[in-house]
């Protein structure tokens, strides 16, 4: 959520004299790198730090799973008709036994929800990483090799962007089978040709700067050019990107599971969970359906407020490249 | 102008060759030689209808020479034939493509009037308490998967009404205008809603940002400065200017969705393209998906070279390019 | 690194030779299928020599082409055609990884102290990476190293850790020549230094500048726009016009006898610092615009600007050699050079000014774009 950002503190504006320079030579002196500038603006902003602590909690959750599990006795994939369903077979509302329900299986769906966390985030991060190095290291090559590298690979985002990707996803996996990994790579490797073409854009206006003139003058191969000299510049972008891309990447997994392509069951998966949740929230089974929507949305909205946060303080100029 | 154009047109050709290429390696060289007649013929083909469907398809044929014949109906507007449901995958299409076009233009019409104009409102009264309402609940939208709001929306408004006795929308399917308008219209406004949601959250969070950036440029404060009237500041002169990447993603929006707007459809059981692509996924009816996934990719590209037409229009920098 | 000044080696005596370089950009077409390729003649035969320890000034209007030149001569530019020796070793077509070996000894010193360094790295490894790229030193070696060449030029070494935005324009241009001589280089090209810092940081600039070479027998190419500047640094002057040298001179020559009408016209621009003179100084007032240098004025290419501009300049082009009993190493391109004592300001070209407009087909005053029409070099 963008706060204002009036209160953050401005820059060191004027350079010490000489005179100055002399005096502290005696303090040890640390530049304060633009990372740790738009840290300390993060810091401030309160929304994005509730958010960042939600996260922090869903991450807990998720690595406590078996601790929640042993707590109430209830194992993900155990299903419970004796105390789980009613007598005529419908899942049961929460109770003392079972805090959020249980489903139309009679598993809990409270630990249901702790171990689906871990499927989540683990593709959220996993993809969006995967997605970030391929996108960045493609638009580096891209951008600075120019000519007939260029063109191909910027060709081949073309193509990339224009597959409708859910249809190419469902075949993909349709055609490999399913697993965490395949779901990782497929939301991977669609995903970074938009981060290449951004990072290509700013490697191309950079390329032309003096510094890099001045790298290559002292015999500096590309491949130092790129990675010492044009990578911490177009960082900031990227790493703002990624804050967009893991809500992106946990949505699309869900999306994918609820289809019937992602995790195969009886793994725990909030996508899957309200996909059979479908199936019976017309005969009131309501929880079945809300509890693991609103996990899931919690999870993604505290991640887009902190991305939000995180934009807005590392690039508080506002670059409109991704709104 | 002419020349941009024939440029881009070359370029979609280029890249709706190389779907075709890809289309054509996943699907007739992906499950290897012997499972591909297996899987175009569909689950639950008997033996026979495999032989005949690979000697209809020159499955025996080298791999060029498939390709060539595939190309070749492509270019003569066949997309193929479908043996799970024994009909061409053009009908199976034709059927299906209306369907995504009324969810499609219902919902984009809804989410650019909602989306642009909260965007203008939070632009011009930025930080205010509208501002800053809209932009959560454009926040909170963003974040929501397409199908959780479809199943919530359908959870209060289809279960809750109907057990309390209102009977106002469906629950699922789809009912052509033709037969009858108003059932046509009920069924299509929680899909609607569903779309147009989420999306105008993206839009009013693009036009707030757009418009914001061009408030500040001088030209506008000269207009004021001039003494225009403030309503016609905003509309005719900042929104213009802002309108560009708004009209861009649109046209890219819009080509994306009439692809099919997969999940919406599947959440409300609407037989779209998308509900009929994921079907035939499922019941491994390959050509329907092929000919699905040609038409999706040709939406883009076209919808991409009309939104850098218009771009080039709009903005004549373009064109210097 | 020792403090020894370098000798040089009797009879090698020129450091750096550069023989009719010339360096031709394509300029893209707007047509789809290119049916002709137009380029910018930056660099038109240049050739010069720089010896050992002095410094050769470079002076030119903008767009003149010396900045093409200082990066053809480093090569950060492929030559069109030409030679570059430098050191006795010929330079002109090594490939990258060939050249590096060389870097080490002939660097460059940048003109944007806001552009030419790196915001996003400290400055220690900024004027580490010669050390790094190079692989001399590592650690807490290079470390030492880098601070003792950040007090050489003036800095603070404890600001080893700090970001270029904060320091001054000045400050940023010493962090330049502590990268320049990180490796003590035998030739430095300083594409003017001092353009964008205000005067008084200039001569700070200037004077650490004139220090370095004393200590360390640095040879210098300097490259400027500003005269009194150019002036004061160096031993010898050339003025460049359009890809051009038109006159190269001692600088003491050159100020007192300007042959060249162009020179001319620079030197009487100059402002002169006593209020009570300026008024008797003769302005030299040049017609038009630098022409394009897509399609350049046939014969002497001054000659659409020229005040003694005659039909003999038009059609033969002059070729650079002493001219009115001049030494051998004062030389000028010019058919019609200027005399001592003559006065410029009465000349009046002998061609129409009708003429002129056929040659470049750009009208005086005229902006000039790169589409130059009824140019005699099309079709």
């Amino acid at each position: 959520m963008s706060q204002s950002l009036a209160s953050a503190a401005p820059p060191p504006t004027e350079p010490p004299s000489p005179a100055v320079i002399e005096g502290t030579a005696a303090k040890k002196i640390e530049g304060r790198s633009p990372w740790r500038l738009g840290l300390e603006r993060l810091v401030r902003d309160r929304a994005a730090m509730i958010s960042l602590g939600v996260i922090i909690l869903i991450v807990l959750m998720a690595i406590f799973a078996p601790v929640i599990a042993a707590l109430t006795g209830h194992g993900p994939d155990q299903q419970f008709a004796a105390t789980g369903l009613t007598a005529i077979g419908q899942p049961k509302g929460p109770n003392s036994t079972f805090l959020l329900g249980t489903d139309n299986l009679g598993r809990d769906v409270f630990v249901r929800i702790a171990y689906g966390a871990r499927i989540s985030l683990i593709v959220g991060v996993a993809a969006t990483a995967l997605t970030i190095i391929i996108g960045a290291v493609a638009g580096l090559i891209s951008g600075y090799f120019g000519g007939l590298t260029d063109t191909l690979i910027a060709r081949f985002i073309d193509w990339l962007l224009a597959i409708p990707f859910l249809l190419f996803a469902i075949s993909l996996v349709v055609i490999i089978g399913p697993s965490l990994v395949v779901v990782i790579i497929v939301i991977g490797f669609f995903g970074w040709a938009s981060v290449g073409r951004i990072v290509r854009g700013q490697v191309l206006s950079i390329k032309e700067k003096e510094y890099i003139e001045a790298a290559r003058a002292l015999g500096a191969n590309p491949w130092r050019i790129m990675f010492v000299d044009i990578l911490p510049n177009v960082m900031a972008p990227i790493i703002v990107y990624a804050t967009l891309l893991i809500p992106l990447a946990i949505v699309t997994e869900a999306s994918l599971s609820y289809l019937g392509v992602g995790i195969p069951p009886p793994t725990p998966d909030w996508g899957q969970m309200i996909n059979d949740a479908q199936n019976v929230y017309q005969y009131g089974a309501w929880w079945f359906l809300v509890f693991p929507s609103i996990a899931l949305l919690v999870t993604t909205l505290s991640f887009n407020i902190l991305g939000d946060g995180v934009r807005d303080a590392f690039d508080p100029r506002g670059d409109r490249l991704f709104v | 102008m002419v020349r941009f154009l024939i440029r881009r047109i070359l370029q979609g050709i280029l890249v709706m060759w190389l779907v075709t290429v890809s289309v054509f390696l996943i699907f007739f060289v992906g499950p290897g030689p012997s499972s591909v007649a297996r899987a175009l013929a569909g689950k639950s083909a008997t033996p026979q209808v495999v032989a005949e469907v690979s000697h209809r398809l020159l499955l025996d044929r080298p791999l060029y020479v498939q390709y060539g014949h595939f190309l070749w109906l492509l270019l003569h507007g066949n997309l193929g034939y479908s043996f799970y449901h024994s009909e061409s995958v053009n009908s199976i299409i034709a059927a299906a493509f209306p369907i995504t076009l009324s969810l499609v233009i219902g919902a984009s019409i809804l989410w650019v009037l909602m989306g642009v104009l909260s965007g203008v409102l939070s632009a011009v009264r930025a930080r205010s308490l509208m501002d800053r309402t809209f932009t959560v609940l454009a926040l909170f939208f963003y974040s929501m998967p397409t199908f959780v709001l479809g199943l919530l929306l359908l959870l209060v408004f289809y279960y809750e009404f109907t057990i309390h006795g209102i009977h106002l929308f469906p629950g699922s399917g789809y009912t052509s205008f033709t037969t009858n308008p108003g059932l046509w219209f009920r069924g299509l406004v929680l899909p609607w809603l569903t779309l147009s949601l989420v999306q105008a959250a993206i839009y009013t969070r693009l036009t707030r940002g757009s418009m914001l950036d061009v408030m500040g440029e001088d030209y506008i404060r000269t207009a004021r400065a001039k003494g225009m009237p403030e309503r016609r500041v905003i509309f005719r002169h900042e929104l213009r200017a802002a309108l560009t990447p708004i009209v861009t993603q649109f046209g890219i929006d819009v080509g994306v969705l009439l692809g099919g707007a997969i999940i919406t459809e599947y959440v409300f059981g609407m037989p779209g393209l998308g509900f009929t692509a994921v079907q035939a996924i499922q019941e491994q009816d390959l050509p329907v998906v092929i000919g699905v996934v040609i038409v999706a990719a040709a939406a883009v590209v076209v919808a991409n070279i009309i939104v850098d037409a218009l771009y080039a229009v709009l903005d004549p920098r373009v064109r210097l390019h | 690194m020792s403090n020894e000044p370098v000798v040089s080696a009797p009879g090698d005596d020129i450091l750096l030779r550069v023989e009719n370089v010339v360096k031709y950009f394509p300029v893209s077409s707007s047509q789809l299928f290119r049916r002709q390729r137009d380029f910018v003649h930056a660099v038109e035969g240049v050739s010069l020599e720089v010896r050992r320890g002095q410094t050769l000034g470079l002076v030119g209007e903008t767009g003149c082409g010396k900045s093409t030149l200082a990066r053809c001569i480093m090569r950060l530019y492929d030559l069109t055609s030409g030679k570059i020796t430098f050191d006795g070793h010929d330079i002109s077509t090594l490939s990258r990884r060939s050249m590096r070996p060389y870097r080490r000894d002939m660097q460059m010193i940048f003109q944007d102290p806001y552009g030419s360094l790196n915001p996003r790295r400290r400055v220690g490894s900024i004027i580490g990476d010669p050390f790094a790229i190079h692989k001399i030193a590592s650690g807490q070696e290079r470390k030492k190293k880098v601070q003792e060449v950040m007090e050489l030029v003036g800095l603070n070494p404890e600001h080893f850790n700090r970001f270029p935005a904060e320091f001054s324009g000045g400050q940023r241009q010493r962090i330049g020549v502590a990268r320049a001589l990180a490796f003590r280089p035998k030739l430095v090209i300083c594409d003017e230094p001092v353009s964008a810092l205000d005067v008084s940081i200039q001569a700070q600039i200037i004077n650490l500048l004139a220090d370095l070479q004393k200590e360390f027998g640095l040879t210098y190419l300097f490259i400027a726009h500003d005269l009194s500047v150019v002036r004061h640094v160096s031993d010898s002057v050339a003025v460049m016009y359009l890809g051009q040298i038109s006159e190269i001179a001692p600088t003491s020559r050159l100020w007192d006898h300007p042959r060249h009408p162009y020179t001319d016209a620079l030197l009487s621009a100059v402002p002169v610092p006593n209020p009570d003179h300026a008024g008797q100084q003769e302005r030299i007032i040049l017609v038009g615009d630098v022409p394009s240098p897509v399609a350049p004025p046939s014969g002497c290419r001054f000659h659409p600007r020229c005040p003694k501009a005659a039909p003999t300049c038009v059609e033969q082009e002059p070729v650079l050699e002493p001219r009115l009993g001049d030494d051998p190493d004062h030389r000028t391109k010019c058919h019609f050079p200027v005399a001592d004592g003559e006065d410029l300001s009465l000349a009046r070209p002998t061609i129409s000014a009708e003429a002129r407009i056929v040659e470049t087909g750009i009208l005086a005053g005229d902006d000039t774009s790169l589409t130059a029409l009824g140019s005699k070099e099309e079709s």
